[in-house]
């Protein structure tokens, strides 16, 4: 009886309890859910692809931290971003600002988009004019109309 | 005739931008902080922790940064390069190691050699941060006016060393 309450109350001890995360939770649940939003936005540098607020790596483990230290000394989620930025760049932003310096990463889908709309257009008319230039000669009328005659002959 | 060139032209574009991403690491990151004033920070000596040192301290030199720490690998790579660098007196290499255990910075210094003219502590990687570290190692080159004039993100190569940074040393102190 004993042994099996026991094996119960092992059971309810949840596996995420086990797997040291603990420091990632901070004393503030308001607050960690605004870090958490806040870091979604940012790019882990070292895993690539994967927000900071997934990211298990030690760089995005700091920066959470770092976060929530800023976010504790008062500081705005704009103040936070601007650091981050200021210290990596903007590649860090998963979305990043429209400036001069990023002109062509944004602009260069619609300038490919333009590219291809415009050679499609050319093509299209390029080939309406061919087809209205091949008008058939009398002999050639009077060849297809043979053949088609021939065709339905042997139809029959 | 045009039927061939155009997609011959698209293809060869194509392969240009293709062939030239090949090479290219993509964890590299342009560090915004390329020609703008190193961050200012006191940390204390790795050796002896009493001792302290700050980037002001070397104005009017030119001086490599290098962040490395005992638990990293690549730092192994550059490590005998650095160690060369050292021996031919050109740059001071003032060594950070970042969120290491001091026992452990000074063990890996004492078997590998020490290439460092001095080496201060970031255990808790503040700096670091400030630093806009994320792969370790890193290096900095940091002209006379305390100012960051290239970085280089993970090992030093023999290459890269002869190429990029002894060049930019050298022009460095004509200044």
């Amino acid at each position: 009886m004993m042994k099996k309450l026991c094996l119960t109350m092992l059971l309810c001890v949840p596996m995420w309890a086990l797997a040291g995360e603990a420091q990632d939770i901070a004393d503030d649940p308001v607050m960690e859910t605004r870090m958490i939003k806040l870091a979604e936005k940012v790019r882990c540098l070292v895993c690539q692809s994967e927000p900071v607020s997934t990211s298990h790596s030690d760089w995005s483990n700091d920066v959470r931290a770092i976060m929530r230290d800023k976010m504790k000394a008062g500081a705005s989620d704009q103040d936070i971003m601007d650091l981050l930025v200021e210290r990596f760049g903007k590649s860090v932003l998963f979305d990043p600002p429209v400036d001069n310096e990023t002109m062509p990463l944004w602009s260069a889908p619609f300038i490919l988009l333009a590219l291809g709309g415009a050679a499609l257009f050319y093509k299209l008319r390029k080939r309406q004019t061919t087809v209205t230039e091949t008008a058939l000669s009398v002999e050639e009328t009077q060849r297809a109309n043979d053949l088609l005659n021939s065709a339905k002959d042997s139809q029959t | 005739m045009m039927r061939f060139t155009l997609p011959l032209v698209v293809f060869l574009v194509l392969a240009a931008f293709l062939y030239k991403g090949l090479g290219r690491d993509t964890r590299e990151v342009p560090s915004p902080l390329v020609g703008k004033i190193a961050p200012a920070f006191v940390l204390p000596n790795l050796q002896d922790a009493a001792k302290q040192f700050s980037p002001a301290d070397m104005q009017g030199k030119v001086w490599l940064l290098n962040v490395w720490a005992s638990w990293c690998g690549a730092c192994k790579d550059e490590h005998p390069l650095l160690m060369e660098l050292s021996k031919q007196n050109i740059v001071p290499i003032v060594g950070l190691d970042y969120k290491d255990r001091r026992a452990d910075g000074l063990a890996t210094l004492q078997q590998a050699g020490n290439p460092y003219t001095l080496t201060v502590m970031d255990a808790d990687g503040k700096v670091g941060f400030d630093y806009g570290v994320y792969g370790v190692p890193e290096t900095y080159v940091i002209d006379k006016k305390g100012m960051i004039a290239y970085k280089l993100i993970g090992a030093v190569s023999a290459q890269n060393l002869r190429e990029t940074i002894l060049p930019l040393v050298a022009e460095l102190e004509k200044k």
